[in-house]
């Protein structure tokens, strides 16, 4: 299985302060990992490193075998990174359509952009109603499901995704998890995702990242780390 | 940081005065009298300068207007001056001091009303409003002829050297004393109020209003008073202006001039008493520097006259624009910098 | 009433170009968050490059054409080479940093073309048309409120319909977000730069022949009131923007009217005060909180 994702001894962080420290793990294609830990961990600052929001101190990214050193932000989503960033990922100032449309701006593929945008529509029948609506008017499930389905309209190979279910009813977070676990598997997307709700993540996740103060402190197939209560107990607290 | 600090920085401030005061007597008793009304233009524009960077730098409120409020000083000192010269009871030593004094007032009620305004606007607001402010002169003094007389201005009797000083004192050195002792008189007080409680609070409000609310700060009164002390600097030194050549007019205080005295401050060097006086120098060099270049120089009369004021200021204006974009610290902040390395090579000299 | 339909129409022309040019500052306000206070000396040194080319070819479209590339130019190397680097580091160095670039721009024009007033000739006729026996629009204000009124409409076209229109708006509202989904946010804000310089251009040359005449000062009082209706409508909004700007156009006009043309800086004073104080967010503020 090649890896589509491969980190090695990262450092990033706010000016002086550092964040993430010497973090590593790899990916494969067709899997979800989930980025797990308390606040504070670093597992924000380490999706902002890895789309390039934030410039790396050291160490190497490597997406689907290429370094992404010097490539812009704007120009990763053409390479199939999407990134969702949490809470704010839908811009409230534009309608739900002219979101999505702004999803598929860059590809050349017109039809297929305008394809992948009635797929989110099929998925997620709540925006299709909610079309012309303004970001502001939505709630925050339907926001969630905007950034989602924004993101999906690329096409990604990879998709990181902030917090998905942030705020949202255990409902509407088990529909997202869910969808993941259906583009895995139908698509071979392959998934990164950070999340505070431990049992959300690790019932879709391969594989478990767990961090803590910056650092990895244990990478562990998700499995494991549901079953293992030694595990569980030391880095989940539950 | 207690009493006797704060007196120990009052005395030291009284005796930087007393020396820099001095020194510049002993220079004008050595000037011609051309020299003399520039060094008396330079301390008028100090008391400006000063107010307008404490204003501007110290408490982060951009205000472009400072040059409607020096025109507020000056005509106030003219109509003060004018109306004691007809009811004929002009002539006292009390005239001058009395109109410059009202000028303060004057331009300080002025500074409240628009502080008022200003407390409740930011940023671009305010310096839209205060860009209106300054546009006003000339309306103002057309609209109101009958008081203001127009385009044309007032004049009013000049000022003599006093007889004690005897007959053949050179009139010039007695104006640049006069705006000596405003200058030193305003950067005394405003030394002392940038180190007392008030500049802290003052700071603090630049630095973020809602953490200085938190601490206790009342936040709108301070940026009221702040605007209040500017105006009434700016309203002593158009006084001290307008005493300077015994005339007013709209023509003196144009749209420019308030841009002029933020770029002097800016480059000077932004919130520091000192880079106001760096700004006052620049003021005083914008106004001469092109008669002397032109001259200087052979050129055609077309080119000189194109070139005329153009020149120095298109010098300026690239300065300010690099200086907000590289050296933030202005001429001061460069001076302070060149001093600590000074220091520093001196306190390591003696090991070798 | 002869005199109040007079001074009705003149104000509306007059409004449109204020609008015009409040537009301007709108959408780089809304870009950049930047009021760009070296507008009105940008539009000048552009009036000087059309109508000197109208002296060389002897066409004013040519010469419109000239300035509003000019514009467009000019927008854009100034936030190239300037307001990109100003920073974050509070509005007061941005607006500063403008100020420093109306001195520049208004000393090289001065150094190039002198002080003095050099005449911008009208393309029409501004001599009023009597319509029933009322003094209305001139031919010259009628093309003003035309080219201004269709500068908005395709502006609000572009900013609406195109892609690159969405583009800018998403890079305004969410830059970061709109880097994620590809937009190069550096670039739609160098082209909003453009485009208000180039609105700014129009408006500009619009204006010039109307009793202004060309000198380096031409738009000072130009740009406060162009301010003004900006704040009247909101600074974030462009429909406000072009509704200020007919307001204040007719205020002013009636002002000027009836009370003498000196009491204008007063008024628009006055005006600008009470908007502030009263309704900080214009009159057409969207009500509502951002990122929420």
């Amino acid at each position: 299985m090649t890896a589509v994702l491969e980190v090695e001894a990262l450092h990033a962080g706010y000016g002086p302060v550092p964040v993430l420290r010497d973090v590593a793990f790899t990916v494969p294609a067709g899997t979800v990992a989930a980025v797990l830990g308390a606040n504070g961990a670093g597992k924000t600052t380490l999706l902002r490193t890895l789309s390039g929001l934030l410039r790396p101190t050291g160490g190497r990214i490597r997406y689907a075998g290429e370094d992404l050193r010097g490539v812009r932000v704007e120009h990763l989503v053409r390479r199939g990174l999407a990134h969702v960033p949490e809470g704010r990922g839908v811009v409230t100032e534009l309608t739900v359509a002219e979101n999505l449309r702004l999803g598929g701006l860059w590809r050349r593929d017109r039809a297929d952009a305008r394809r992948a945008r009635d797929e989110v529509y099929e998925i997620f029948p709540a925006l299709a109603r909610r079309r012309d609506h303004l970001g502001h008017q939505l709630s925050g499930g339907e926001r969630q499901m905007l950034a989602l389905g924004r993101a999906l309209i690329a096409r990604p190979r990879l998709l990181l995704l902030d917090e998905p279910s942030l705020g949202l009813a255990p409902t509407v977070a088990a529909q997202i998890m869910a969808l993941l676990r259906r583009l895995r598997d139908e698509q071979g997307l392959t998934v990164l995702l950070v999340e505070q709700n431990v049992r959300t993540a690790l019932s879709v996740a391969d594989q478990g990242i767990v961090m803590s103060l910056g650092r990895v402190v244990t990478a562990a197939p998700a499995a494991r780390l549901r079953d293992d209560d030694r595990l569980r107990h030391a880095y989940l607290g539950f | 940081m207690t009493t006797p600090r704060t007196g120990s920085t009052l005395l030291r401030h009284l005796a930087g005065a007393v020396l820099a005061g001095t020194l510049v007597v002993l220079l004008t008793n050595q000037l011609p009298p051309y020299e003399n009304l520039q060094v008396a233009r330079v301390c008028a524009f100090l008391c400006v300068t000063a107010g307008h960077t404490v204003l501007v730098g110290l408490n982060g409120q951009l205000s472009l207007g400072h040059g409607a409020l020096m025109a507020t000083g000056a005509y106030t000192v003219a109509l003060v001056q004018r109306g004691l010269d007809e009811r004929a009871v002009g002539g006292g030593w009390w005239v001058l001091p009395g109109s410059l004094l009202a000028a303060v007032a004057v331009t300080a009620l002025g500074g409240l009303v628009v502080g008022l305004a200003a407390a409740r606007l930011r940023g671009p607001y305010l310096a839209g409003v205060t860009l209106a402010v300054a546009t006003l002169v000339p309306a103002v003094t057309t609209i109101f002829t009958g008081v203001f007389n127009g385009e044309q201005g007032l004049r009013f009797p000049a000022q003599a050297p006093p007889a004690a000083l005897g007959p053949y004192f050179q009139p010039e050195r007695w104006l640049a004393w006069i705006a000596l002792a405003a200058a030193l008189l305003t950067m005394l007080l405003l030394a002392n109020l940038v180190r007392s409680r008030y500049g802290r609070s003052l700071r603090a409000v630049r630095d973020d209003e809602v953490a200085a609310r938190l601490a206790g700060i009342p936040v709108a009164r301070t940026q009221v008073l702040a605007f209040v002390v500017s105006a009434g600097c700016a309203g002593l030194g158009g006084g001290v202006y307008a005493v300077l050549t015994a005339t007013v007019a709209p023509g003196k205080f144009p749209l420019d001039l308030s841009l002029f005295l933020l770029m002097a401050i800016v480059i000077g060097g932004l919130g520091s008493l000192a880079g106001a006086v760096w700004g006052a120098l620049l003021l005083v060099a914008l106004q001469d520097l092109p008669a002397l270049l032109t001259e200087h120089l052979d050129l055609s009369t077309g080119l000189a006259q194109r070139l005329e004021g153009n020149l120095a200021l298109a010098v300026f204006g690239l300065i300010l624009i690099v200086v907000m974009l590289a050296a933030p610290g202005g001429l001061q902040g460069g001076v302070r910098a060149l001093a600590t390395r000074l220091r520093a090579a001196v306190r390591r000299a003696p090991d070798r | 009433m002869q005199r109040f339909w007079f001074l009705t129409f003149d104000g509306l022309a007059a409004g449109a170009v204020y609008a015009a040019f409040a537009l301007a500052l709108v959408l780089i306000w809304r870009a950049a968050r930047v009021v760009n206070f070296a507008q009105g000396a940008m539009a000048v040194a552009t009036a000087y490059v059309g109508y000197a080319v109208v002296g060389a070819t002897g066409s004013y479209w040519l010469g419109l054409a000239a300035a509003v590339l000019a514009g467009l130019a000019l927008g854009a190397l100034v936030e190239r080479v300037l307001m990109r680097f100003v920073g974050p580091a509070g509005p007061l160095n941005q607006v500063i940093v403008a100020l420093g670039l109306v001195l520049l721009v208004q000393a090289v024009l001065g150094m190039v073309f002198g002080n003095g007033y050099r005449p911008a000739p009208a393309p029409f006729d501004t001599d009023a048309l009597t319509v029933g026996g009322v003094a209305a629009l001139s031919p010259y204000d009628l093309w003003v409120l035309g080219a201004a009124l269709t500068v908005v409409a395709l502006l609000a076209l572009l900013f609406t319909r195109t892609p690159v229109g969405l583009r800018m708006r998403a890079a305004a509202f969410a830059p970061e977000v709109s880097r994620l989904l590809g937009v190069s946010v550096g670039r739609m804000l160098t082209l909003g730069w453009a485009l208000a310089a180039g609105v700014g251009a129009l408006a500009g040359m619009l204006v010039v022949p109307t009793g202004l005449g060309l000198h380096p000062h031409a738009m000072d009082l130009v740009f406060v009131v162009a301010f003004t209706a900006a704040v009247v409508g909101g600074l974030d909004s462009p429909v406000g923007a072009v509704v200020g700007g007919l307001l204040v156009g007719l205020i002013l006009s009636y002002v000027t009217g009836y009370l003498g043309p000196d009491t204008t800086p007063l008024a628009v004073l006055v005006l600008l005060l009470a908007v502030l104080l009263v309704r900080p967010g214009g009159l057409f503020s969207a009500a509502r909180a951002r990122h929420v």
